[in-house]
């Protein structure tokens, strides 16, 4: 996105903009309303709300930053960002590195079926991520695929429930992070290195570099822009994650697949602690913000 | 150049990660397709199973909930972000920049952190499990990404033929609807494609928003399917491929448009 946009502000540069118009206000009206209704005001509510203790029946009472301290010192809210943290490793900085690899044999190697297989990669995008939770939940399940293929390999003590197993349930959301993002990774890198001009490879080759000199010092730099723009969407999935944890392990077991987006849930709807649930979310929020925001800073410092 | 051995290597890297790819909605589909493992079920044909799912699931209901809902965001939210995007990309006003700033922060909010206030919001005014409750917030969100998308458009459109269609005398609404408009359709189907796949899959929002089974969207109604539904794992699978199946459909025919707009700065999933 911030690609896009810092290349809309050169744009504007160049291009003379529009002449002032107040004609504009009323195409803006429309939906300027119904988002400061259903999305600024929310937001601003949410802020409010999460300066209270709040059942969401009976009357609220001041709490100031209480509910913000407790994300800090409360055990069990400090381990919902910390499992946050974890899943950015399965849905950002794995899929990067798969991504980058594959992306670079297939720019590479003039391979048949190309289109094909960007077809087949790309899916997971697009199918509802409670269908891909089930899906999932089969391949986990006790007597699923997963352990049907380990007894296949003679692995038998490597079975297990894997979403009911508190060392493994997270890595186990974790890797269908992985399996939904690479795809989109691979994809949006691919497209990069296809407008990488051949002669900076031939220039690398003249200077007698080898493949991972050349992958260093050409291709590497050269997707700067997508790599920031793929980590930028894969880091704010991952923060996320609510549907997949709902329907694989509701938090469980114990609380060790518990994120900051179940909490949220849970705490408004099933806790009756709304206001805790508000500040979980204000922070989120701030939290994906602020982000973005320094993956966008460092691609751009590294470019200019 | 590329030796034999090398090429093979590639071939399979490719196979084995489409595989990783398909493997676990092979796992579905087969499942589905598969022979009943539900007791005391008695049809056998593939067909039987879907046919299954959809009277026991209520796929039915939950599929007809899920098109109203995502054929009016769809249509409302496009339909509202050709003006915004409009209005940013071809027109000077004050306050331009400030308030597409302000666009822009919709398109990374996270929709938990507004559900919760919008929830005892919308409870106090009697609107939560209403149609309304569901559509209007998404057509926030997508209005947002749709404002962005528009006017990024609209911005590279020729600025000659609008100065000529305005010497012309056109008004600025017939110049946007017959003029800009027309030769806007890819940006606009791309639009089409990403926000009906996003209230197709919207889980969240109705989630919290609606009791009453008439308005449950399918992936809810899936979600709620699970949690009840413990004989067997065929109708399961069989609910699965019901609600994938429409954004699938389409994302195999309009495939360029979904991964241009996911990559083009959908920071919104």
């Amino acid at each position: 996105m911030i690609r896009t946009r810092s290349s809309s502000v050169r744009a504007r540069a160049g291009h003379p903009p529009g002449e002032p118009r107040r004609v504009a206000f009323l195409y803006l009206l429309p939906a300027f309303a119904v988002y400061a209704v259903f999305l600024l005001y929310p937001i601003g509510r949410a802020v409010h709300l999460s300066l209270f203790d709040w059942d969401g029946l009976s009357l609220g009472t001041w709490a100031g930053l209480d509910n913000y301290v407790a994300i800090v010192e409360d055990e069990g809210l400090r381990a919902a960002f910390g499992h946050a943290l974890v899943l950015v490793l399965f849905y950002a900085v794995g899929p990067l590195v798969i991504g980058l690899t594959l992306a670079a044999i297939l720019n590479h190697a003039k391979v048949r079926g190309l289109g094909f297989f960007r077809t087949v990669v790309f899916l997971p995008q697009v199918v509802a991520m409670v269908v891909v939770a089930v899906a999932w939940r089969r391949v986990y399940a006790p007597d699923g695929t997963l352990n049907g293929l380990l007894g296949a390999l003679g692995l038998d003590s490597l079975t297990r429930g894997w979403l009911g197993d508190h060392t493994f349930a997270l890595p186990a959301v974790g890797v269908v992070g992985t399996w939904f993002e690479t795809g989109l990774v691979t994809v949006l890198l691919l497209a990069g290195m296809s407008r990488i001009p051949p002669e900076l490879y031939e220039a690398a080759r003249l200077d007698g570099a080898g493949a991972l000199r050349e992958f260093l010092a050409v291709t590497l730099p050269s997707v700067r822009g997508e790599i920031a723009v793929a980590l930028t969407l894969t880091v704010i999935a991952a923060l996320r994650t609510f549907d997949l944890v709902y329907v694989t392990t509701r938090g469980g077991p114990g609380n060790s697949t518990s994120v900051p987006s179940y909490e949220v849930y849970h705490r408004a709807f099933g806790l009756g602690q709304v206001g805790s649930a508000a500040a979980i979310g204000v922070t989120l929020t701030v939290v994906i913000f602020a982000i973005s925001f320094v993956i966008n800073r460092v691609a751009d410092r590294e470019v200019s | 150049m590329i030796s034999r051995g090398e090429r093979l290597a590639n071939y399979l890297i490719l196979t084995a990660f489409a595989a990783f790819a398909l493997f676990p909605i092979v796992t579905i589909l087969s499942a589905a397709l598969g022979p009943n493992d539900s007791p005391g079920f008695a049809g056998s044909g593939p067909l039987d199973n879907f046919a299954a799912a959809w009277e026991i699931g209520r796929f039915g209901s939950y599929l007809r909930a899920s098109l109203a809902v995502s054929s009016f965001v769809v249509v409302v939210s496009v339909v509202l972000s050709i003006l915004s995007g409009y209005a940013f990309g071809t027109m000077r006003f004050p306050g331009q920049a400030a308030l597409f700033y302000l666009f822009l922060l919709g398109i990374m909010m996270p929709s938990e952190a507004i559900a919760v206030p919008l929830y005892f919001d919308l409870r106090s005014l009697g609107l939560t499990d209403t149609f309304w409750s569901i559509a209007l917030p998404q057509v926030a969100m997508s209005v947002a990404f749709g404002t962005f998308w528009m006017r990024a458009y609209f911005r590279t459109s020729s600025r000659a033929i609008v100065e000529a269609a305005r010497i012309d005398g056109a008004s600025t609404w017939r110049i946007l609807w017959q003029v800009l408009v027309p030769p806007a359709r890819p940006a606009i189907v791309t639009l089409t494609v990403l926000v009906f796949m996003w209230t197709w899959n919207e889980f969240l929002i109705p989630l919290i928003m609606v009791t009453s089974e008439s308005l449950r969207t399918a992936p809810l109604g899936l979600a709620f399917f699970q949690g009840q539904y413990t004989a067997g794992f065929t109708l399961l699978a069989a609910g699965s491929v019901i609600v994938a199946t429409p954004v699938v459909i389409f994302y195999l025919f309009l495939q360029r448009h979904f991964i241009r707009g996911l990559l083009q700065g959908a920071v919104r999933e």
